[in-house]
């Protein structure tokens, strides 16, 4: 058992890359907009963002700002830290149901949370950290 | 529907290198390891390696998760004179159990004779699985999962072994049996990497990696390599040893599983699963059997949880029952209803990407298994619950 908050992953360690069918996603992060692929034609969100959509075939797609907020699907709590040259910390992987994009998930982290509280169900809220090359990653905090 | 091709190709003969704990079995190389459990298999089946004439690998023909193996190689190191087939299933370790199926298909489809299916793994420091997802250089794609810190399939298992138990109740409890049960199998095995009984005491004072998942919950990090070779059940009469039919084989899988645990979009019935059960489906129809006929059960065990979730594919018990059943001593050597994993496992045997299993289903169906089922007639063996194939296999007693 533990009482120290969950961590971000430090930024400073953290790469994406984009291409021409994820950019949108990564561009709106910049902004601190969280979004997510909806196609023009069916209306279904898909994540991560594909070059057709899965229901319809479709490849066209809005990015619509949505609320930011989320729902823990599920989760993990790790105590090792990914990174050999950054001391062990605690952080909560976690499996978001978004809001507004009925389908969509994103894998992401809970940060400022007993590790040890967090529960399936909890709902959450959008938060920005500053990674590699000037992005920006959505990770959540309790809402 | 009964599949025409049942019991008409047969495994004839396996072959393994030792088994190493991860890095130790350097400066030996992947074609040193692969040619010694190929030309094992060739003299446990009575060929000359010169009859190789397929090759039918899973994996994408990886070996491990940095080297690559080629038929051309094999061909040039082994005297291999001419291959008239050579594929492979596609993705990881889901297809170990499948890649039988590639083989027989080249059999029954008269593109080869005697097919060899072939791994080996060795797991470098820049060649480690338990971190390989934090290593790779970032791709489109997985710019939506790494920069999570799930590090490793492990670390992303644990989540859908969290859905599970959030659904169903399921407790550590039971994945201390799955892992409990497996090592007192390996016990008394001379090829096991773990030897020594392991109590609920050690278990539960392990070193958590992923909560719900402590370390004994994570398959070893060995290398070795493993080849079998199957060939028509006609040929199989006059070879050395009495044959292995595969009576039942399917690999593929649903979109609601898909990329699995590296994609987390899967809708709930598939997210707390291990992806298998369409294979399930298929394996019975081609069969006509059921959970209750098979005699050993050799499932992929990585991770605990997937044993588990595997149990409940298979129809072995209900959906979300796993927990209960696994805790009442059912997959126990011996004394249980299914014994599972007889040879220790990935847990506690070695890690040779599903292959462990393939080589143990053998044995038990020639009757010469180190923990031998009495009188086993059918074995169940399936390959890793990971991206698309996942797969699974009937060996059938001659």
């Amino acid at each position: 058992m533990t009482n120290k908050l969950a961590k971000a992953i430090p930024g400073d360690h953290v790469r994406i890359s984009t291409d021409p069918s994820t950019e949108n996603f990564w561009k709106a992060a910049k902004e601190e907009r969280l979004t997510a692929p909806k196609c023009t034609q069916c209306g279904s969100f898909h994540l991560p963002p594909r070059p057709y959509c899965p229901e319809c075939q479709n490849n066209k797609f809005d990015w619509p700002t949505l609320p930011g907020t989320g729902t823990v699907y599920s989760f993990a709590i790790c105590h090792k830290s990914p990174y050999p040259d950054v001391p062990d910390f605690d952080y909560v992987p976690i499996v978001v149901d978004i809001d507004g994009a009925p389908g969509a998930r994103l894998v992401s982290n809970l940060i400022d949370v007993d590790p040890q509280t967090v529960e399936i169900g909890m709902k959450v809220q959008v938060c920005w950290n500053d990674i590699q090359d000037g992005w920006k990653l959505p990770i959540f905090k309790l809402a | 529907m009964t599949w025409e091709h049942s019991d008409k190709t047969a495994i004839v003969g396996v072959g393994a290198t030792d088994y190493f704990v991860r890095g130790k079995s350097w400066p030996r190389t992947i074609y040193d390891l692969a040619g010694e459990a190929i030309l094992k298999a060739c003299a446990d089946a009575g060929i000359n390696v010169k009859q190789i004439d397929g090759f039918a690998y899973y994996s994408g023909a990886s070996a491990g998760y940095v080297d690559k193996m080629d038929t051309a190689d094999f061909m040039e190191m082994l005297g291999i004179p001419e291959v008239t087939f050579t594929a492979a299933l596609t993705s990881g370790g889901g297809g170990s159990a499948g890649s039988a199926g590639l083989a027989a298909a080249a059999i029954v489809s008269g593109q080869a004779k005697y097919v060899v299916t072939v791994m080996a793994l060795q797991q470098r420091p820049d060649a480690r699985l338990g971190t390989v997802f934090g290593q790779v250089a970032p791709d489109p794609i997985n710019s939506f999962l790494q920069p999570s810190g799930l590090v490793g399939p492990g670390h992303l298992m644990s989540v859908l072994a969290r859905r599970h138990m959030h659904l169903y109740g399921t407790k550590r409890d039971a994945l201390a049996e799955i892992a409990i049960s497996q090592r007192a199998n390996a016990v008394n095995r001379p090829t096991a990497v773990r030897r020594t009984p392991l109590t609920k005491e050690e278990y539960f004072n392990a070193p958590m990696l992923a909560e719900p998942l402590c370390r004994l919950d994570f398959c070893l990090e060995t290398d070795g390599a493993i080849a079998f070779i199957t060939t028509s059940s006609e040929r199989a009469k006059d070879l050395k040893q009495k044959p292995v039919y595969i009576h039942g084989v399917a690999h593929g899988g649903v979109r609601d599983w898909g990329r699995a645990f590296a994609w987390m979009g899967m809708p709930d019935e598939y997210f707390a699963s291990a992806g298998n059960a369409p294979i399930a489906k298929r394996l019975w129809e081609q069969t006509g059997l059921s959970a209750k006929d098979i005699d050993v059960a050799l499932l992929y065990d990585h991770f605990t949880p997937m044993v588990l979730m595997q149990l409940e594919e298979y129809g072995f018990c209900k959906r979300g029952e796993g927990g209960p059943f696994v805790e009442s001593g059912a997959i126990r050597y011996g004394t249980g209803s299914i014994p599972v994993n007889t040879h220790g496992g990935q847990l506690s045997e070695a890690y040779i990407i599903g292959m462990t299993h393939v080589r143990e289903g053998v044995e038990q169906m020639r009757g010469t298994a180190v923990n031998q089922v009495k009188d086993a007639e059918f074995a169940l063996v399936t390959g890793g619950p990971a991206s698309i194939p996942v797969s699974g296999l009937i060996l059938r007693r001659a």
